[in-house]
């Protein structure tokens, strides 16, 4: 009696084993297989081959904003008057809902002041995607409470048509829904006037 | 569904194939015969309603795709080729393009009816909450197919809800670019929400049949709400109520046909007529009717996460609504608080629908914001406290004593 019983036990013992690791190895076998099926939605070779993009700046005038296309989002490039970075340095970063320059050229985070969000000693332009950082509407620019007032226009900032949200002279997030500052992406200053976005 | 079948085939034919694929004797019981409450009302038949128009969006939908270029640079001018070139082109792009607002205005008048007569409660939970799965289904498929146009309203629409995912702390960055296979929307998003466009249609098939597995387990509910009790209860499925269905959906058509033939782009936006412009988004935007309720709760929320999970939590409490109810009476008819509270709850729905199609300013906004939390407020405090706090009026004793109960005294048969 015990031995039938003590045998029936092992078996079942080495059945549940047997069952355990055959489907290990088939999930670990599904899991494998899965991914190219995954993978292959990510952006492909083609689509990362156009990620870099070289600006002139130099016809841009004073006070003027550009929008051109880069890996398919609108980058907007202000050529800044004196009174749009007066403006942004005049705020507080206490002030900021963002306090993060959200700048890829910036090392580290000190926080999201004027400086931090532009090249030194090329303060008057100001670069960074025009991709709402609530749901990637095109911010419209010369619009908002946080641009520089004289009369009834506004020069500087950007409106959301989608949800409202608004942002300063310097592209920083000043009302929601909006999370994050308008990303700042890398780019280099090939010569005087003229950079390398990406 | 009901025991192995009595059904015995009377040709030599008919025995040489039950023997070998008893085909004739599952529909004859599961749809032919099947027992069906005979009190049935006209908001009963909005479940066949939205079968037929699966098929028909199935259909169109296939004919157009002979037709169409999922490609960023020729969707646009594809569309206009069907619209302008293609024999009756015009008409099956109407036809399909009306046709997902034909099936929405179905599908909320099927759940408005499941939610009126109690039909997600016990044993119908199952039932319940594969229509609710059906439904999401239906709005990622609707969303896809509005995106293949091309046009401003697409191209943007895309962006927005996409975006969504953004929200999701950490891999937000990550999910998104994978969905978009790219760094915006663009071509490889065009091309895979065709193919899922294509897919989801009969996936959607696949889940409707378990719903009405799931519906012929326990049966149909009923405007009475109680149970049936026996054979006087019931009629056959065929002719009574494929009759009924039928003159329903034939009301439905014309109704379908006047939007396609009179008013094709009355429900849709006139921006969507100009092509995508991945630099310029329109100055007003905002989806297609049927998400706006869930578009204004997404609004009504100020922080970007926090508005994400309010707009997702507002379809999925739905699934959770078979024990929110607490009363054990179906049918509103009986509950009179409930009935108050359920006209309530339309009305904010369609108030919500409204506020999502108007700019979020002003006023807008205040509303925006009580009416998203009465939305929720419904589901999570009035239907508890009232299955427990109300009396609900006395239940007839049967389906069969409640219809006599109604007839006229001089059509009652003798007794």
């Amino acid at each position: 009696m015990r031995l039938v019983s003590t045998a029936v036990h092992a078996d079942v013992n080495r059945r549940d084993f047997l069952m355990v690791a055959t489907g290990a190895v088939a999930g670990v076998g599904a899991a494998l297989v899965a991914w190219p099926f995954i993978s292959q939605m990510n952006p492909d070779a083609s689509v990362l081959a156009l990620s870099s993009v070289e600006v002139d700046l130099a016809p841009i005038a004073e006070g003027q904003s550009i929008i051109i296309k880069w890996r398919g989002n609108p980058l907007i490039i202000r050529h800044r008057s004196q009174a749009d970075i007066d403006t942004a340095k005049a705020v507080k970063v206490s002030d900021l809902l963002d306090n993060n320059p959200r700048n890829a050229n910036a090392k580290g985070n000190d926080g999201a002041t004027d400086a931090n969000r532009v090249v030194d000693g090329k303060e008057q332009f100001l670069v960074m995607l025009g991709v709402c950082t609530h749901l990637g509407c095109v911010p419209q620019g010369d619009l908002g409470d946080y641009g520089v007032v004289t009369g009834n226009a506004t020069t500087g900032g950007w409106l959301c048509p989608c949800h409202g949200s608004q942002y300063d002279t310097a592209g920083r997030v000043r009302r929601g829904p909006a999370p994050e500052n308008l990303p700042v992406p890398p780019y280099v200053y090939l010569t005087d006037t003229k950079i390398r976005v990406g | 569904m009901s025991g192995p079948s009595n059904y015995q085939p009377t040709s030599a034919f008919g025995k040489w194939m039950h023997e070998r694929l008893p085909i004739y004797a599952f529909v004859k019981e599961t749809a032919l015969d099947f027992p069906t409450p005979k009190n049935l009302n006209y908001w009963f038949t909005f479940g066949g309603i939205l079968a037929v128009m699966l098929v028909v969006q199935i259909i169109t939908g296939i004919v157009l795709v002979m037709h169409y270029t999922p490609q960023t640079d020729m969707a646009f001018s594809s569309v206009e080729h069907i619209m302008r070139d293609v024999n009756y082109g015009w008409m099956l792009r109407y036809m399909h393009m009306n046709g997902a607002s034909m099936f929405f205005i179905a599908v909320y008048i099927h759940m408005f009816r499941g939610m009126y007569y109690g039909s997600y409660k016990a044993p119908r939970e199952v039932l319940w909450m594969i229509g609710v799965i059906i439904y999401l289904i239906m709005m990622a498929t609707a969303f896809m197919g509005y995106v293949l146009p091309w046009g401003q309203m697409s191209f943007w629409g895309a962006k927005v809800i996409t975006n969504l995912f953004s929200a999701i702390p950490f891999v937000g960055d990550t999910v998104t670019t994978w969905l978009w296979g790219g760094y915006s929307v663009d071509n490889p998003t065009l091309n895979r929400f065709f193919s899922l466009h294509y897919l989801l249609p009969f996936v959607l098939a696949g889940v409707v049949f378990l719903h009405i597995w799931a519906l012929h387990v326990p049966g149909n509910n009923n405007p009475t709400g109680i149970s049936v009790k026996g054979p006087q209860d019931t009629v056959p499925f065929h002719p009574y109520y494929t009759m009924k269905d039928g003159f329903a959906i034939l009301v439905f058509f014309i109704f379908y046909g006047i939007f396609v033939f009179y008013g094709p782009n009355y429900m849709g936006d006139a921006v969507n007529y100009v092509p995508a412009n991945p630099l310029v988004t329109p100055a007003h935007i905002k989806p297609e009717w049927y998400y706006l309720p869930f578009y204004a709760i997404l609004r009504a929320v100020p922080d970007k996460l926090l508005g994400v999970i309010a707009m997702f939590s507002s379809i999925l409490i739905l699934l959770a609504l078979p024990w929110l109810d607490t009363s054990r009476v179906r049918s509103g008819n009986y509950r009179p608080i409930f009935r108050g509270f359920f006209w309530v709850f339309a009305i904010v729905c369609v108030a919500l629908g409204y506020i999502g199609s108007k700019p979020p300013e002003g006023s807008y906004v205040l509303w925006g914001r009580i009416l998203a939390f009465y939305y929720f407020f419904h589901f999570i405090v009035i239907l508890p406290l009232v299955g427990l706090l109300e009396s609900p009026k006395p239940l007839p004793s049967s389906i069969s004593d409640d219809v006599l109960a109604k007839r006229k005294p001089m059509l009652a048969p003798a007794e």
